[in-house]
């Protein structure tokens, strides 16, 4: 009687492992597959970026470089084989793109935290309809105003110069401005209050209390409008014309697939790679804050 | 006396801060209406005139919407092709990065390297990734006709083949679902784990309490999900602009395509104009839809029926 009955929980247990087991196995089967899907593009990307120059064009490819050559990354970027945008280093588009990214990222951070602090903290009137505002441009797509806003350039002489990818994100932006209110609102009242009743002005609560409470939401903006600036390829491309003015990414689409068998892939994937690189980097080191930037939305209100 | 003086200042007061709010949310003000909400009537009335940028805009009534439906073969065109292109994108999308999601909330190991793995494609830009899904969609020298060949497959035209075409660029985009996958993972952790406990009383097996707890649960995040899917599929450009420039035979030709094209192109500012508010009603539209939909599966806790 109680044998039978060791031995069925015994059986019982054993089950019950060995299907975890099983499951397990499954999980990490199922991500193992997942993770080399996701991964082989930048293998390919590594591989190519490696090459000996003839290689390229080999037929089977290889499926790792041999011999390695890192001399592409240095061709690449000194720009001395590639017959693309011949006169202009590939450098000068990265300074460019610097310029453009940097700009965005100080502008949007700290435009949208100003005009958050009064959406969050301040009583004025207008401010239900001024915010209804914002609430309805988060759906407008870029689509819709790029016509009119490159008249608007076009206008102000401002065509071909950065002035329209850097002035317009001193403005706020509607997302960020958006998500910054929110996490603002769960910053209690009672230290603004305190503060008021020792003299604080606005501007100090702002810069001495709500901003450093909020490094957290603040760095999320701020890596998210870095990887968005650093992207942007639709802005640049309608506004830049020179090739001197040019981004990163107009460099990178500045040729076409249908010269597989001309285009220098080798010098490409190195490119390609080193300016992927620092969005890559900022991810490595920042994990947290770009989650927290996507997930900084309540869903449920 | 005293009162009527602290009145004063109190009202000094409220209109001092009334001032300062002002000036706080003065960028937002200025900057909607130069750069959102003045463009936006601008382009509004534009569609309207026929204006090639250098003659002087000549009013034409609603000869651009009728042009869109008409003489603009490709028009109604690359709107099937962008909504087909949404359609599969969104779906497969939001398939895969719950799955992924799902994975990952199990008890494993090593969660920040595997949610490294999969967020990683989202922060590559729409042009580096699409040259190099370019490259290794090419003919003998692509990774993928060479994995074909080494599995004994025929090899496959990915970018040239008109009816494969855009299946190629749906699969491209399936690499970016990192955003929507974090979303999920964020969503599945903050869920209540009594409700499982109640399912595990109830014998329930892992399926059921996916169907009968998880899904409900998370409906709301998967509308969102779906919704800010398609706002951000249906303006596609870079991948179409570098793979393909909208061929073989305009089977790519996706409707921001076709919007640049005629505006950047063909200085066709009036006529891209119009394009462009039909392609804000119709996000505005599938919006509206979705939220009708939504009442039907979207589950709000806290909410009766």
């Amino acid at each position: 009687m109680t044998a039978s009955s060791t031995s069925l929980r015994n059986v019982l247990l054993g089950n019950r492992f060995r299907r975890g087991l099983l499951k397990t196995l499954y999980i990490y089967g199922a991500l193992f597959v997942y993770a080399v899907l996701f991964l082989l593009p930048f293998y390919w990307m590594l591989n190519t970026s490696l090459k000996e120059p003839l290689r390229v064009f080999q037929i089977p490819p290889d499926w790792y470089p041999n011999p390695v050559v890192f001399r592409n990354y240095l061709d690449a970027w000194i720009n001395e084989r590639t017959d693309i945008a011949a006169e202009i280093p590939v450098y000068n588009y990265a300074k460019n793109t610097v310029i453009i990214t940097v700009n965005g990222v100080i502008a949007t951070t700290f435009s949208s935290a100003l005009i958050a602090y009064a959406f969050a903290r301040m009583d004025f009137p207008g401010k239900q309809a001024m915010f209804l505002g914002v609430i309805s441009t988060l759906m407008i797509p870029f689509t819709v105003l790029m016509v009119p806003q490159f008249i608007l350039w076009k206008n102000l002489n401002w065509l071909d110069t950065f002035l329209p990818l850097m002035v317009p994100y001193w403005f706020g932006s509607a997302w960020n401005v958006f998500l910054l209110r929110q996490f603002f609102m769960t910053i209690p009242l009672e230290y603004d209050e305190s503060a008021r009743i020792d003299g604080a002005t606005h501007w100090t609560i702002f810069s001495r209390l709500i901003v450093p409470l909020s490094k957290p939401a603040l760095g999320a903006i701020g890596v998210l409008a870095f990887v968005y600036f650093w992207n942007d390829f639709l802005g640049p491309l309608i506004i830049l014309s020179k090739p001197q003015n040019f981004t990163l990414t107009m460099y990178l689409a500045n040729f076409s697939v249908a010269f597989v068998r001309t285009t220098p892939w080798h010098l490409y994937m190195a490119a390609s790679l080193t300016i992927i690189s620092p969005c890559l980097i900022l991810f490595f080191f920042s994990q947290r804050a770009f989650i927290q930037g996507i997930t900084i939305t309540d869903f449920k209100r | 006396m005293a009162v009527a003086a602290s009145g004063r200042t109190m009202r000094k007061a409220k209109i001092q801060e009334t001032i300062t709010a002002y000036l706080f949310v003065a960028p937002w003000i200025i900057g909607f209406l130069v750069f959102t909400g003045g463009p936006i009537i601008f382009s509004f009335v534009l569609s309207f005139f026929r204006w090639k940028v250098i003659n002087t805009p000549r009013f034409i009534g609603f000869d651009h919407f009728v042009a869109m439906f008409t003489t603009d073969e490709l028009f109604l065109h690359s709107v099937g092709v962008t909504f087909k292109f949404v359609l599969y994108s969104v779906v497969l999308g939001n398939l895969i990065s719950l799955s992924l999601a799902l994975l990952l909330n199990q008890r494993i190991r090593g969660i920040g390297i595997w949610r490294t793995i999969f967020y990683l494609p989202a922060v590559v830009s729409g042009v580096a990734g699409s040259v190099l899904w370019a490259w290794m969609y090419s003919g003998e020298l692509g990774i993928f006709n060479n994995l074909l060949l080494a599995a004994g497959l025929e090899p496959q035209a990915w970018l040239w083949d008109e009816q494969l075409v855009l299946g190629s660029l749906v699969a491209k985009s399936l690499w970016n679902v990192g955003v929507p996958m974090v979303i999920y993972m964020a969503a599945l952790q903050g869920l209540p784990q009594d409700l499982y406990e109640a399912a595990d009383l109830d014998n329930a097996g892992e399926w059921t309490k996916f169907l009968s707890v998880t899904l409900p649960l998370i409906s709301p995040v998967i509308f969102f999900n779906v919704v800010m899917g398609i706002i951000s599929q249906i303006q596609t450009f870079a991948e179409p602009y570098v793979m393909t420039k909208g061929g073989p035979a305009n089977a790519t030709l996706f409707l921001g395509l076709h919007l640049y094209e005629n505006a950047f192109h063909f200085l066709k500012m009036g006529y891209a104009s119009a394009m462009a508010w039909i392609m804000f009603l119709l996000i505005f539209l599938l919006t509206v839809i979705q939220f009708g939909l939504a009442r039907r599966w979207v589950y709000y806790e806290g909410q009766s029926s």
